[in-house]
């Protein structure tokens, strides 16, 4: 896999059917649907005040779904460029605009936290960014954590360079 | 927020503003007075390089100001980054929310 900035769009090519079925998943794997502790990190109380979160519930927790739901289906638009045929993914190229890294960056960040949540994974084993080889779907769920901060890092580094 | 009103004024009347009505108060002005602060909590998830633009943006912090904040919620479990007025505090904090951070208001005893 290779992964650049062209211009307007950020790249990635080269792929392999693992690592484009994980970007694939990225918009899945956001969803805390069926997941109380996952969607209780996605929507965190703003204050011991119970007054404060009854009025946030009301009225910032529906706002919030909506900008989440927003950026996953930025990503999900953008992902429809992986589907078809997987013996053409090696000559396959994904085009991300630039104008939609903010989209990206907040799904990635709610699928890393929503499957963090699901697997209780503790604090060394997610600084633990070379663990291997993946024998169960837990270890599959920290390669996924891992795969998508390093593309978290290519974006942010690709936003603070302009 | 305290709401007034002025009542109406009666035909034939000399005065030209009746004094005001207080209506509802809904919150009083001792707990207007009391500052509220930001709080950004530690989460093993996100990005220490994230957590730094984040606070840039929301805040406008520059980079070495936004850097300390975030290093002081990695080593220390939690940073306060702002305190005033309520009001401004939970726009903070939806703003904090909105990029998926631990973020929490709080009174300032």
């Amino acid at each position: 896999m290779e992964i650049c900035r062209d211009k307007d769009a950020l790249q990635i090519s080269d792929l392999d059917p693992f690592l484009a079925e994980l970007l694939r998943q990225i918009p899945l794997s956001a969803n805390p649907d069926g997941a109380s502790a996952a969607e209780a990190r996605l929507f965190s109380q703003p204050s011991a005040e119970k007054e404060i979160c009854a009025e946030w519930k009301s009225y910032v927790e529906p706002e919030l779904r909506r900008l989440f739901q927003t950026a996953s289906e930025t990503v999900t638009d953008d992902l429809a460029q992986l589907n078809g045929n997987e013996k053409s993914l090696s000559n396959c190229t994904l085009h991300i605009p630039i104008e939609h890294a903010d989209a990206w960056l907040n799904t990635l960040n709610q699928a890393r936290l929503v499957i963090a949540t699901k697997y209780r994974f503790s604090d060394e084993e997610l600084n633990d960014h070379n663990r291997s080889p993946i024998g169960s779907r837990r270890d599959l769920g920290l390669f996924q954590i891992n795969f998508y901060g390093f593309l978290q890092e290519f974006i942010l580094r690709e936003i603070a360079s302009g | 927020m305290s709401a007034v009103s002025a009542g109406p004024l009666e035909k034939g009347s000399t005065s030209t503003v009746e004094a005001p009505v207080r209506e509802k108060e809904t919150r009083s002005e001792e707990e207007l007075d009391v500052p509220w602060q930001v709080v950004v909590h530690n989460d093993p998830v996100n990005l220490m390089t994230y957590v730094t633009m984040v606070f840039q943006r929301v805040f406008g912090y520059p980079r070495e100001k936004a850097e300390r904040h975030m290093l002081e919620v990695h080593h220390q479990g939690r940073s306060i980054l702002w305190s005033g007025v309520r009001e401004r505090a939970e726009f903070y904090v939806q703003q904090l929310h909105s990029h998926l951070l631990l973020a929490t208001l709080e009174k300032i005893n």
